[in-house]
This record gives C-alpha cells, sequence and structure tokens, in this order.
C-alpha cells in the first residue's frame, strides 16, 4: 500500500465508508497534505466504493480543496466585489512582482501558491486574504509586501 | 386506484392521479412546456428552469417537471411572466454557449436550437461570455466527442452515467461559473472508466456529447475505385432507421435499409444477423463445453455461470468493474467483430479480392463498437478487421446526404453470401434475445426436441424488467448429452449497466447461482443503445421491442442452427464450432483495467 492509500484507510476506518464520510475524510487529507492528488482521491474513491469522478467533482466543488499541488503557503486574496472596489487588483500586483508568479502559480521553491477567492466575510477590512489559515486585512501594496517577505524568512 | 387530482392548466380543467407532475398534466391536455434538463427515463434534476409555469396566486414561477399537480391549482403555463422568464433563462444560456449551429453536427436535431427558435431569439439581451471561457474539447476517444461549449450543464448525461449505468465517469466539477461537466482530473475520456455506451450521448439535449462521425472516411472509401466495400447492418438498426427518416417509432424498414446501401454506392449489402446466428453456434457449443468439463470431468477451473460477449460496452465495464469475473466472460467475439474477421478472410477468399483493397464498414446501434473495432485484439484477418462503424444516426445522414427519398424505396435484400439470418438473430437487438437465440439451439442440439415454448416464443426472458431470472429443464436427452439429463438450465439476464452491476455484486458474493447470463450494456439492449435515433424513450423502446419480435416471427427461419449458410461456413471454412479456425478467427480474449 501506497502512503495516500494508508492514510486514506485510516481516515476511512475513523470516519465510516458511507457517502457522508466524504467530506471529513478529504478535510482530513488537506490538513495532512495541505491538497489532494489524484492518487488521494482514488484511494478515496476505493475506499468507498464512488466512482473517482465523482469524489473529484465534490473536491473540486470546495475552493480549500486544492485539487493540484499548492505550496507550503497558499494566499487567497480575496475578489469579490467590496474588496476589488477597495484595490485588490493592486494587492495582486504587489503580490505577483514580489513572488514573480501569476496569480494560479506556484513559486519554483514551492514555497508560495498565489490565488484568488471569493469573498472571506472580511469585507469591512478589504481588502482581505488569507495565508494558510491566518486572516490579513485592510491591506496596502506596500503592506502585502512586508507579510509575504516575513513568510520568505520562515 | 390512487386518488385524483383536479386543476385547471390555462383554464382548463383537468383531472390526473396524484403523484403526476404539471409537466405531464399538461401533456394530458396536449399542452407542450419546453423541457431541457428533464428526460423521461431520468430522475428529476429540476436546474434548467425552461419549463417554469405561473402558479395563479404565487409571487415565483414554479418548474413544471418537478412540481406536483394538486387540487384547484390554476397553472397558466403561457402567460406573460412565463415567456419572459422562458425568454431569459435561454438567452441566458445562450450567452455561454458556443452557438455555432450551422458548422455544429446537432444542428437540426438540437433541443436548444429548437427552443431558440421557438422564441425567435434575436438581439441578445446579455453580454456574449463564450470568448471568457476556456472551454476544452476532448476527441480522445474513438466513440465520444466532448465539446465543454456547446454544454448547457443540464447534467442528463452524469445522471444516465450514474442512474443508468452505474459508472459515473462524468460528474459535475467546480463551482458557480467554473461548474462543469468532468471526468476524474478532466482526464481524456479514453483514459477514463467510460464504456463507451453513448447513453449519454442519446440523452445531451446539445452538440456537447456527439459520436465520433465517420461519414467522410466512409463516402471516401465508397469513392476509392480501387477498394471493394462491404457493409453490415446489426439486427437492431432496421426496426429505429425509419424514425430518422419520416416514419413512426416501431416501422421495420429493412428492405428500404438494403435498397438505400445500395444505392449509396457499397460493393457488398450484408448482414450482421448471419454473425449472430454463428455467435450462437460458438457460444452455445461453449456453455455446453464449460458445463461438460464442469459436470462430468469436475474440472474446477472452468468458469460458471458463463456471461454474453456481444456487448462492447459491457465488456469495458466488466474489465474496468469486475475484472476477477473475466474468465466467466465467453471468448466469443461480438457479431460485428467476427463478421469483420469473415469478410476479410472468407468472403475475400470466395470473391477472390486481395483484402487489403478491402474497406469493411458496419452500422451499428452503437458507439461502444467503435471503440471495440480499434481494440488491438480486433486485427485477426492479419488487417483491422471492421474498418469504420456508423451508427444508425450516421447512415441517416448519409441517406440525407445523397438525396435519396427513403420512403419510395422499393425493398431490397441482403446479397446471398454471408447476407442471410434466422429470426433468431434478428432478436439479439432486444434484452433477452441473445438468450432466446442461444436457448432455441442449445436445447434442441441436446434434445432434439424445439423448445418447449409455443411458437417458440420464450418469454419469459422478454420484457422490460431490469434483470429477469428464468430456468429451463432438460430431459430426454440424446445419448451424448446424457449428463444433463433432468438438469435444470438455470439462467439470468440484465440490460443496462446499473442492472448489470446488480447482477455480478450478486455472483461474485455468491448470492446468486446461474449457467448462464446475458447482459446488454443498454437499456432494453441494442434497440435502445447509444447510437440509435434520438430521442430514445421508454414508449420508443417498447415499439422497437415490438418490431424486432415481429420480424422474427416473420422469417421463414427462426433458429440459428437452421440457418443454411451457418451450416456451409462450417462445412466450407470452420469445420466445426470451437474448432481451431474458429479459435483463431472468431474467439478473443480480454484485459483487465483500471477501476478508477
Ligand atoms: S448545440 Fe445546438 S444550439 Fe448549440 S451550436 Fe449546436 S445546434 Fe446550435
Ligand atoms: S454534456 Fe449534454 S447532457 Fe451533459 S450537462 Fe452538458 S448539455 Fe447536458
Ligand atoms: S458513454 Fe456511457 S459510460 Fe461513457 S460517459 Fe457516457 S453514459 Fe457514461
Ligand atoms: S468582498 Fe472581500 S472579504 Fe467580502
Ligand atoms: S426541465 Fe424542468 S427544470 Fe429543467
Amino acid at each position: 500500500m501506497s502512503n495516500s492509500e494508508i492514510l486514506v484507510k485510516e481516515l476511512a476506518d475513523k470516519y465510516g465508508r458511507n457517502r457522508e464520510s466524504l467530506m471529513p475524510i478529504l478535510q482530513d487529507v488537506i490538513e495532512v497534505r495541505r491538497y489532494v492528488t489524484d492518487e488521494v482521491l482514488v484511494s478515496v474513491a476505493k475506499e468507498l466504493d464512488l466512482s473517482a469522478a465523482e469524489v473529484f467533482g465534490t473536491a473540486s466543488f470546495y475552493s480549500f480543496i486544492d485539487t493540484k499541488e499548492v505550496g507550503k503557503y497558499v494566499i487567497r486574496l480575496c475578489k469579490t466585489i467590496v474588496c476589488d472596489m477597495k484595490g485588490k487588483d493592486a494587492i495582486i500586483g504587489a503580490l505577483e512582482s514580489t513572488l514573480r508568479i501569476k496569480v494560479g502559480q506556484t513559486t519554483p521553491d514551492k514555497k508560495f501558491t498565489l490565488f484568488t477567492t471569493n469573498c472571506l466575510g472580511w469585507c469591512h477590512k478589504g481588502p482581505a486574504m488569507l495565508i494558510n489559515d491566518e486572516v490579513y486585512t485592510e491591506l496596502t501594496p506596500g503592506k502585502a509586501i512586508e507579510i509575504i517577505e516575513n513568510y520568505m524568512h520562515k | 386506484m390512487s386518488k385524483m387530482i383536479n386543476l385547471t392548466i390555462n383554464n382548463m380543467p383537468v383531472s390526473v392521479e396524484e403523484g403526476t407532475t404539471i409537466l405531464e398534466a399538461a401533456k394530458k391536455l396536449s399542452i407542450s412546456i419546453p423541457t431541457l434538463c428533464y428526460h423521461e427515463d431520468l430522475c428529476v434534476a429540476g436546474n434548467c428552469r425552461v419549463c417554469v409555469v405561473e402558479l395563479v396566486g404565487m409571487r415565483t414561477l414554479q418548474a413544471s417537471c418537478a412540481v406536483p399537480a394538486r387540487d384547484n391549482m390554476q397553472i397558466l403555463t403561457n402567460s406573460m411572466k412565463v415567456r419572459q422568464a422562458r425568454r431569459h433563462i435561454i438567452e441566458l444560456l445562450l450567452s455561454e454557449h458556443n452557438a455555432d449551429c450551422t458548422k455544429c453536427y446537432k444542428n437540426g436535431n438540437c433541443e436548444l436550437q429548437e427552443l431558440s427558435n421557438e422564441y425567435r431569439i434575436g438581439n441578445r439581451l446579455f453580454a456574449d461570455l463564450v470568448t471568457e471561457k476556456n472551454y476544452t474539447i476532448d476527441q480522445s476517444s474513438p466513440s465520444i466527442m466532448k465539446d465543454d461549449s456547446k454544454c448547457i450543464r443540464c447534467q442528463r448525461c452524469v445522471r444516465t452515467c450514474s442512474e443508468l449505468q452505474a459508472v459515473s465517469a462524468l460528474a459535475v466539477s467546480g463551482k458557480g461559473n467554473h461548474m462543469k461537466i468532468s471526468s476524474f482530473y478532466d482526464h481524456p475520456m479514453h483514459e477514463v472508466v467510460c464504456t463507451n455506451c453513448g447513453q449519454c450521448i442519446n440523452r445531451c439535449p446539445t452538440g456537447a456529447l456527439i459520436e465520433r462521425n465517420y461519414i467522410d472516411e466512409v463516402w471516401e472509401a465508397i469513392y476509392n475505385p480501387n477498394k471493394h466495400v462491404v457493409v453490415q447492418t446489426a439486427p437492431a438498426v432496421r426496426v429505429a432507421l425509419g424514425e430518422e427518416l419520416g416514419y413512426d417509432p416501431g416501422e421495420r424498414v429493412t428492405g428500404k435499409m438494403v435498397a438505400a446501401l445500395r444505392r449509396l454506392g457499397f460493393d457488398s449489402v450484408l448482414d450482421t444477423d448471419f454473425t449472430a446466428d454463428l455467435t450462437i453456434m460458438e457460444e452455445g457449443t461453449e456453455l455446453l463445453t464449460r458445463l461438460k468439463k464442469a459436470l462430468v470431468d469436475g474440472d474446477t477451473s472452468v468458469s460458471l455461470p458463463m456471461f454474453t460477449s456481444c456487448s462492447p460496452g459491457w465488456i469495458k465495464f466488466i474489465e474496468h468493474m469486475f475484472p476477477e469475473l473475466l474468465p466467466n466472460l465467453s471468448t466469443c467475439k461480438s457479431p460485428q467483430q467476427m463478421f469483420g474477421t469473415l469478410a476479410k478472410t472468407y468472403y475475400a477468399q470466395r470473391k477472390n479480392i486481395d483484402p487489403k483493397d478491402m474497406v469493411s464498414i458496419s452500422i451499428m446501434p452503437c458507439t461502444a463498437k467503435k471503440f471495440e473495432s480499434v481494440r488491438p485484439e480486433m486485427r485477426d484477418s492479419g488487417f483491422q478487421d471492421v474498418d469504420y462503424v456508423l451508427t444508425t444516426r450516421e447512415l441517416a445522414i448519409m441517406i440525407k446526404q445523397a438525396g435519396i427519398n427513403f420512403m419510395q424505396l422499393e425493398d431490397d435484400k441482403y446479397d446471398r453470401f454471408m447476407g442471410d439470418s434466422s429470426g433468431a438473430a434478428v432478436i439479439f437487438g432486444a434484452t433477452g434475445g441473445v438468450m432466446e437465440a442461444a436457448l432455441r439451439t442449445a436445447y434442441e442440439l441436446v434434445t432434439g426436441r424445439e423448445v418447449p415454448f409455443a411458437n417458440l416464443n420464450i418469454t419469459p426472458v422478454r420484457g422490460m424488467e431490469g434483470v429477469k431470472e428464468a430456468s429451463i429443464k432438460i430431459e430426454n436427452v440424446k445419448a451424448d448429452w446424457s449428463f444433463l439429463e433432468g438438469a435444470e438450465l438455470k439462467v439470468a439476464i440484465a440490460h443496462g449497466l446499473t442492472n448489470a452491476k446488480k447482477l455480478m455484486t450478486a455472483i461474485r458474493d455468491g448470492k446468486a447461482s446461474y449457467h448462464f447470463v446475458e447482459v446488454m450494456a443498454c437499456p432494453g439492449g441494442c434497440l435502445g443503445g447509444g447510437g440509435q435515433p434520438i430521442p430514445t424513450s421508454p414508449e420508443i423502446r417498447k415499439k422497437r421491442t415490438e418490431a424486432i419480435y415481429a420480424e422474427d416471427e416473420g422469417l421463414p427461419i427462426r433458429k440459428s442452427h437452421e440457418n443454411p449458410e451457418v451450416a456451409a461456413i462450417y462445412a466450407d471454412f470452420l469445420s466445426e464450432p470451437l474448432g481451431h479456425k474458429s479459435h483463431e478467427l472468431l474467439h478473443t480474449h480480454y484485459k483487465a483495467r483500471k477501476r478508477y
């Protein structure tokens, strides 16, 4: 058995093998692995006797389940209307030039991945972004760069 | 009797059984309400909203396909509010749709096109989003093309693949404006568990899922003076082709189809039914041999029950889903492939034609047969045995292109050589038909008497029940078969892969035991195949079934072993069923495939 298979089997033992266990299993995988791979999703499909396409479909519905490899730190900048009006484009520009990647990409050292996402519920303090589970609000380009630089040295 | 519900639709009173939807109630009054996501074969999804109607007294419009009729409802199907909403819904769908109708394969047979035509959608109200989208077109499969720019996300395909076929090769992925229909990780269709059955194609209301068509390749072969082009036609095509060419469902058009194929320019018009009869000889002998090995020789390596192997969608399904049961599959090739090999060997020799100068075409109710024809195992003649497979729909297109007035054609007959068939071969097109044909022959082979059913009609194996079971007692056998004396031959039949999955699970888990099992991938058997005319509905399948059995009863020979051409091919070429040559040309092997 591969590592993924072992992990998924343990989680299926823990949560059970009916359809409702799918989300808790995926959430736990994300906690351990940060993202899911086709290998993991196939293992989940096998354990729960679902079709792989269905498992992929479910995983892809949630913005917090990344179905492609992501870096150690995943940046999710809000792109919804309030943050947009409060200047998210400038933040994107600052992040892209600091990290030298475009939205959707991961840095070659696999440290950062940059995404945009929908409303984070921090509209009153926009523009807002998440780095993994940490929220950063009232961003300016300068502030955003400073935050990233801190992470670079972590 | 269930309770009756009284309501009015467009001010006309109507009374319907409890549980009837507004959509169905309207049908009773001959009012049609447009639908897109709704399909008679599938559970209600209620996601497209084009079927909305006004319920007087309610502020919001209701999806008529999903809402059951209730007493005293006053429904309006064509009020100002309804018309406006519907128009907006259609326009919204079109705003994300690559509505390039003149270049679209579904032009003229598209539910979305029909609707926008009805509503004369002209000026666009909404911004065109097609250019913003990164749509992909998947042409990887030899059977199916998937063009996301034509998809309206009605999810008929998703429900088909999961409810009817238990495969779920397609699912909904992403959300919001990223929502789409995708395979696992959006892998190309030929790399995933898709069985190529084409049931999704048959239900897709637009051009998002279509068959890979080979019409131009076939025209090219016909026009090439150096090629000898033979065509074979499957049993189920003759009871459905008419639907594409002006007839009502259930019309048998065998003679006209043969005439049309001649006019199209095929050098020889032949019948897959001939090899269906041959399949019965080979498969029947294989079954009896397996039974003998198991019962007399005590050979425990023999796998029983034996499964039929004529449905390539079923074959790919079992290769993916139940590889442990592959030894139970009969090794017989499908009739299409038996025909293909024999065309480029037996036929070529008799006609003195170099097989390299032949092009072998088949007309099938099936998209899975396109995949089957390119399997590497299917080259026993030394060439690709079947060069191109066309669906019933593609043949209809060719007939129209050639300017043939189909309904006016005089009936014609198949060519004599490899064109003869029995009624037993014709019923291959209906679920239970292969079983019935096999029993007609095997029973007679063993006992010397006809099967004990009135007029040879083995009714317990017929009909639309998902899984059918029957047993037949074998008594007073001929000396060679004494080991079968008093035996009860137990058989089962499944059609639609969801039913096949149920049956296979029971067999695998030792919860059911049979000797012989027939499986057809498509609901109703080949007559409901993925390559058949669109629409196909329960009612239409019933009509085609009746036509198949009528065709059988109308034929002078109704048992495979009585087909004189079958006797001739054994005498002149193959020598005996399961003999050396048969093994080489008519049998094959299977491979386990990934489940995910
Ligand atoms: S799918 Fe229908 S509406 Fe769309 S381009 Fe094709 S024919 Fe036209
Ligand atoms: S591919 Fe066809 S059936 Fe499937 S969701 Fe799209 S339009 Fe509907
Ligand atoms: S062809 Fe059959 S198995 Fe393949 S996606 Fe369509 S319905 Fe599913
Ligand atoms: S709009 Fe950005 S957090 Fe709500
Ligand atoms: S047909 Fe009723 S919602 Fe689609």
